[in-house]
């Protein structure tokens, strides 16, 4: 991982720059495996290596590949982060050490997590109890971040497109998209598997590592693929904005009626023991309907974020192009 | 219902949020959201009222006990900053219609009022919450939508000014993280009350000592204090005015909130002030920064600009009263959060109607505006008359507690330093009403501002004269949260 950060700073190949970050990413991920985090690792690896290295490549092709060389030398803010770093090595002088069983985190929370979390709640995924009962109300909150990325990423790259652009950039597409048969249909064959595997995850997640997040990007995943090889006109007119719009509001809504549904059956905010006559049945209600609002806020943002970007970049390669034109 | 008070407080604009995206009509999504900030508000109030007569309310997030599940913890220090954030919100939206019709294009007011809501329940959030990590997941919801709204701005620097915000905020919500992560480590808990009782245990180690550094560090990003604020002014004069004028009076106390809740009640107050020298530290920052500031203040051509620069020497003298750690100091800090917000709110919305009026803000569009836009140029100069202190105004009632607060260490040359910087903010105002009233007006004609200004910023004046005349509730309430923190803590 090291090799690696330090690869991304000196190189000015922006190109290599981004597929260094998506190894970055499959590295940490492979970190998170090691230190028995898998829940993590899976979003790691589906976020960190997968969508946001796609989104950094579709920012390259519009901005240029080389970084522009800069003869300012920051000293200052290499002190800042020799300072900061130096503070990190220190902070970590005194900490338990790796794993050891007396260490306060071991000894707090979490033994009553693990003890009792099968009686409480009945899943055997202590990670998904925590997440989405323990703590649900800072996962609601997650879940409100990405709905907030979503939204500002509308507010800011939105662009109101005319009929006739959109027919001519789809036509351009069509045109380009022909190389890449073998791949198209490829893919094709792909995809259904890609959503089944989507929602195995969501359903999973009570069992091993899955849930809401992980399912949601992985979904994305799969739009984004048939997007890219054949052309965002005609994912467009599957998926419209307005449509994804609602799915992410509707992922917040109905996450956060699971809580106002039990302040209405008299417990408080989350609580699921009340949801149903059983407290057992009520908690795994209410992680499978919480669930599914992770699972849609998050696919409908992540496409939200590509589909304007991509949006973004259509538009100005369209317009390079009839500049072309004009000028010849 | 009133037992889950505290959730609701939350709650309501975040679940209004999703629902503004579904109603079609602008003119719609601005009455829900009214709605939505005025329910709110009102359950600020409620909130204030329970806590001031019966204390501290606690409520357990999906009814686990409060280490293992989260707790949502109010007490009188944070039910007044749920007041001032959420009635600040309201008072503010009146205006939000007219006010962004001239500078946010049309099919992205919704947008507008989804991030604006959001922006208001993560504020809420990040006071209301009585756990570490719940106060970082609310953070970033503020921030994120905090850097879209500026991003609204219709100028392109708008863009620029965010994206700085951006940088800055995110090393700041970094820091915070980092710090929470070492407490975790060393405590295993989360939670704050537990916090600050398992944290003694631990406090000579360097770990606990390299997480305060992170956290206060963190903070004072967010707070803009001096050096590092420079974020801040860029930030406020790009983004729309209207969100100017919420976050001018909302943002940096909600950070400032964090900063006493940190020291204080999780840290604890020995371990902040006596192991470390936070006080001769903060005490000469915000010394520095009220000085730095007002200078640069007084030679701004932009008004945004130039209250901009105001804010932050405003926060150096919150934090010079935070410094002296006596309960009249912190009290003095909390009225001056109470105090400024009502003045800054009332002068950015202000400047929003000259704004919708003449277009810009610079000093030059501004002359002879004075009798052109009579009532709008009259509440700029009583809100400055406040930031200066002069009696009768809210200004003046802060002011007077900080003195008597550092009188009362004995600190005299700092006493003759905060009047000094006093000073400067008379340079700063005189310099608008010269140009407002002194200056023969050009091009063609201007009409006063509308109503929809007119009445939420005259609400806003006459608060800053009627605090700064009856200051019972005011000081009530300051002074009951500073006793409290100094009491026991939490």
């Amino acid at each position: 991982m090291v090799v690696v950060a330090i690869a991304i700073i000196r190189m000015k190949d922006l190109f290599a720059v981004v597929m260094l970050a998506g190894i970055y990413g499959l590295l940490s991920a492979s970190f998170f495996v090691a230190m028995d985090a898998v829940d993590v690792a899976f979003t790691e690896a589906a976020v960190g290596a997968g969508i946001s290295t796609l989104l950094m490549l579709v920012v390259i092709t519009m901005t240029g590949r080389d970084e522009k060389a800069t003869r300012h030398k920051p000293l200052s803010a290499l002190l800042i982060v020799t300072v900061t770093g130096g503070l990190l090595i220190y902070g970590t002088l005194d900490m338990p050490y790796f794993g050891s069983a007396d260490a306060p985190i071991h000894n707090h929370i979490s033994p009553r997590y693990i003890n009792d979390s099968m009686q409480e709640i009945g899943v055997p995924n202590i990670v998904t109890s925590v997440l989405a009962s323990y703590r649900a109300f800072d996962t609601f909150g997650e879940v409100v971040v990405i709905f907030t990325a979503g939204i500002g990423v509308l507010a800011m790259l939105s662009v109101g497109r005319r009929k006739e652009d959109d027919e001519e950039i789809a036509s351009i597409n069509d045109s380009m998209h022909e190389q890449h048969l073998v791949i198209r249909i490829v893919a094709k064959m792909l995809i259904p598997f890609i959503f089944l595997f989507a929602l195995y995850v969501q359903f999973h997640g009570d069992f091993g590592p899955g849930g809401g997040f992980q399912a949601g990007v992985i979904f994305a995943a799969a739009i984004i693929l048939y997007t890219m090889l054949f052309g965002l006109s005609t994912a467009r007119k599957v998926i419209n904005q307005t449509f994804i719009r609602l799915i992410a509001a509707i992922g917040v809504l109905l996450y956060g009626c699971v809580g106002i549904v039990s302040l209405a059956n008299g417990g408080n905010f989350f609580d699921y023991n009340v949801l149903a006559s059983d407290a057992i049945a009520g908690q795994h209600l209410g992680i499978l309907l919480i669930e599914w609002g992770v699972g849609c806020t998050v696919a409908a943002v992540m496409i939200i974020i590509f589909f304007n970007f991509a949006g973004r970049r259509e538009l100005y390669q369209h317009n390079k192009h009839s500049q072309n034109k004009e000028s010849s | 219902m009133i037992a889950h008070l505290p959730i609701l407080q939350v709650i309501i604009p975040l679940m209004a949020a999703p629902i503004c995206l579904m109603l079609k009509r602008t003119q719609l999504v601005w009455l829900f959201s009214l709605l939505t900030s005025g329910l709110a508000f009102a359950v600020s109030v409620l909130l204030l009222q329970q806590v001031m007569t019966s204390g501290l309310i606690s409520y357990e997030l999906g009814g686990w006990q409060a280490p293992w599940g989260i707790e949502y913890r109010i007490d009188k220090l944070n039910a007044f900053l749920l007041l001032i954030i959420s009635g600040i919100s309201t008072i503010v939206l009146f205006a939000a219609q007219t006010s962004i019709e001239k500078e946010i294009p049309k099919d992205k007011h919704i947008y507008f009022y989804v991030l604006y809501l959001l922006s208001l329940t993560g504020m809420l959030g990040i006071v209301a919450t009585g756990d570490a990590f719940n106060v970082f997941v609310f953070l970033e919801i503020s921030s994120l939508s905090a850097y879209a709204l500026i991003a609204m701005g219709k100028n392109k620097q708008a863009l620029w000014a965010s994206y700085q915000y951006l940088i800055m905020g995110t090393i700041g919500a970094t820091f915070i993280l980092i710090g929470i992560g070492l407490m975790y480590q060393m405590t295993g808990t989360l939670n704050m009350y537990d916090l600050s009782q398992r944290l003694p245990e631990v406090a000579q180690s360097r770990t606990v000592f390299a997480a305060f550094a992170f956290v206060i560090v963190g903070v004072c990003l967010k707070l803009a204090l001096f050096p590092l604020h420079l974020w801040l002014p860029n930030a406020y004069a790009y983004a729309p005015s209207i969100v100017t004028a919420f976050f001018a009076a909302t943002a940096t106390k909600v950070a400032i909130y964090l900063l006493i809740r940190f020291t204080f009640s999780v840290f604890g107050l020995s371990f902040s002030f006596t192991t470390i020298p936070l006080q001769t530290l903060f005490m000469a920052l915000g010394l520095i920064g009220i000085f730095v500031a007002s200078f640069a203040a007084i030679f701004q051509s932009n008004i945004k600009h130039l209250f901009a620069y105001s804010s932050i020497a405003q926060i150096g003298y919150m934090i010079v009263g935070f410094s002296i750690s006596s309960v009249t100091g912190l009290t003095a800090t909390l009225l001056h959060l109470f105090n400024h917000a009502l003045m800054k709110s009332a002068i950015f919305l202000a400047l929003a109607a000259v704004v919708f009026r003449v277009g810009n803000v610079q000093l030059n569009s501004l002359r002879g505006l004075g009798r052109q836009m009579p009532l709008t140029m009259a509440a700029i100069v009583l809100g400055g008359l406040s930031l200066i202190g002069v009696p009768l105004t809210v200004g003046f009632v802060s002011k007077w507690y900080l003195l008597i607060a550092l009188v009362e260490q004995g600190w005299w040359p700092v006493a003759g330093l905060i009047l000094l910087g006093s000073m400067l903010a008379v340079a700063y105002v005189w310099r608008i009403v010269e140009v407002a009233y002194f200056k023969e007006p050009v091009g063609p004609p201007i009409k006063e501002a509308p109503m929809s200004f007119l009445v939420p910023i005259w609400a806003l004046v006459i608060a800053n004269i009627y605090f700064g005349i009856d200051t019972r509730i005011s000081v009530q309430v300051a002074e009951a949260a500073a006793q409290s923190l100094f009491g026991v803590s939490l």
